[in-house]
């Protein structure tokens, strides 16, 4: 396996609504700080790939418009998934294991409050048994909550506890959206939205967009102080109809952890950045990642914080490539998940190089 | 360069597609029977009934075609009370998005519970099909599930 490294992650402020600002204008001062954090221009990078989704734009295609945020030239190889830009980095780190690149910058972006997210992400159902009924993605995961509810592993309090969690830890993101001191005995007293969800356990609309920069170990930028090494990588995938899983658990995590492990051979992380936009998401993935206390869970505030669609999950990677800047972080879980219900899940094994 | 009058090209648009799209054999046959108010699952490869039908096992892949049928009753598992029905959930009052397992299958599927208020929901309580009035062959022929015995 050839050692990749992350070098450089940007990101925009991550707000509720931006005004002015079109995707393109938002990403172009992102890729340029990445790149400056690199040292890098674009005539150092071999590949670039982005993840975003075109139902979120209203528009066919609409991904291909954003490649103007590159620039003309050089003319560079590109490509893009329809989905979170993490499997932009996948698709990446797949071609420099081939040997075709050495270098690769991927972007996501998502402007969620042109529409409405939660009936958009409906569409993403099944077009026979489920988006029919247009199931929104709050509604799902309050069946999710549901199900965790009824196994009487968690209760309520413990969702509620996950958002007092994010929002203190948040508090450290200046490009957070959502943050402060909450109290979990005031959480409890809002209504339902999609019970047992109240508003606080759903990640805000968010629009923004992030930049990472990865490289072969031999490509490395010379001023590169501390590269995250990308040690075990692996994603799996459920079946789509809810009733064929089992929603209170994510048997994918376990399976795509146990491969991230054999290729990394690290078994302890010191944090977790996981994507989890609901919060009993949080304690379904901790579960299934075997997570104890001593992991220090979303220190960034994760998605409940601040969630770029399409771009969240390549955002668990770029944060956990911020933590392990620190002296006394070293290793890092980072996980992205895809579909209703955490149907579609990767977790990557990170180490400061 | 002339112009012969000052009358606009019209033409009719329709926005949507220009094509017919085929559910499939399986998928099809389960839709067409929806129409006539008849439930089918499919038997998956060790055994188990799946509804709704997939045209392949979920955990084999392999093709699946013994079609089950199904009574219009089963129970409900859990549910997620919906108190402001979005435009798009075509729902006048509000309802629950829930998981319910018809008799004679082993997996729950999503589906509305109507009921007029939480309350009145309880795990493992029985259900029963309440059919749309104009049946389409479609998922939505099912408009939800109610309470069996009229709670």
């Amino acid at each position: 396996m050839r050692e990749v490294a992350i070098v450089a992650y940007a990101q925009s402020p991550q707000v509720r609504q931006e005004k002015i600002l079109n995707e393109v204008e938002m990403l172009m001062p992102v890729i340029e700080a990445a790149l400056t954090e690199a040292a890098m221009t674009m005539n150092d990078i071999d590949f670039v790939c982005s993840g975003s989704c075109d139902y979120i734009a209203g528009g066919a295609f609409s991904f291909v418009g954003a490649v103007d945020a590159l620039g003309a030239t050089p003319s560079k190889m590109e490509s893009h998934v329809e989905m979170d830009a993490a499997w932009a980095l996948y698709e990446s780190w797949l071609k420099i294991q081939a040997g075709e690149i050495s270098s690769a910058l991927i972007y996501g972006f998502g402007k969620s409050s042109v529409g409405d997210l939660p009936d958009v992400m409906s569409q993403q159902c099944d077009p026979y048994y489920l988006a029919p009924l247009w199931p929104d993605s709050i509604s799902m995961a309050g069946l999710q909550a549901s199900a965790l509810l009824a196994t009487g592993r968690y209760t309520e309090r413990d969702f509620a506890e996950v958002v007092v969690d994010s929002r203190r830890k948040a508090k450290a993101n200046p490009a957070a959206q959502l943050s402060g001191d909450r109290e979990v005995e005031a959480l409890l007293t809002a209504p339902y939205i999609a019970s047992p969800l109240r508003r606080h356990d759903c990640c805000p609309i968010t629009d923004g967009v992030s930049v990472l920069i990865i490289t072969d170990k031999s490509a490395l930028p010379k001023t590169t102080k501390k590269p995250v090494y990308i040690r075990g990588i692996d994603h799996r995938m459920e079946a789509h109809q809810l009733g064929i899983r089992t929603l209170s658990e994510s048997g994918s995590t376990t399976q795509a952890l146990a491969q991230a492990k054999l290729q990394a051979g690290i078994e302890q992380f010191d944090i977790a950045e996981l994507y989890a936009p609901f919060s009993p998401q949080t304690l379904i993935l901790k579960d299934a990642l075997g997570l104890d206390d001593q992991v220090d869970i979303n220190p960034s505030g994760g998605p409940l914080a601040g969630h770029i669609m399409m771009s969240a999950g390549l955002d668990r990677f770029g944060m956990s490539f911020r933590a392990l800047q620190k002296d006394e972080v070293t290793t890092a879980l980072a996980h992205a998940t895809s579909g209703p219900c955490l149907q579609h899940n990767m977790v990557a094994i990170l180490e400061a190089g | 360069m002339t112009v012969p009058d000052n009358s606009l090209l019209e033409a009719d648009f329709e926005l949507g597609f220009t094509y017919t799209r085929s559910p499939g054999i399986i998928i099809g046959k389960f839709l067409a029977a929806l129409k006539q108010q008849k439930i089918y699952g499919i038997r998956a490869n060790d055994g188990s009934v799946l509804f709704p039908p997939t045209e392949y096992d979920p955990r084999t892949a392999e093709s699946l075609d013994d079609f089950v049928p199904l009574s219009d009753r089963g129970r409900l598992l859990y549910w997620t009370w919906i108190d402001q029905p979005r435009d798009h959930h075509q729902m006048s009052q509000s309802f629950a998005f829930a998981m319910i397992q018809l008799d004679g299958a082993d997996v729950p599927f999503l589906h509305r519970m109507l009921a007029d208020s939480p309350e009145h929901l309880s795990s493992g309580m029985a259900v029963k099909v309440q059919w749309a009035e104009e049946r389409r062959g479609a998922i939505t022929d099912i408009h939800g599930f109610v309470s069996a015995t009229g709670g």
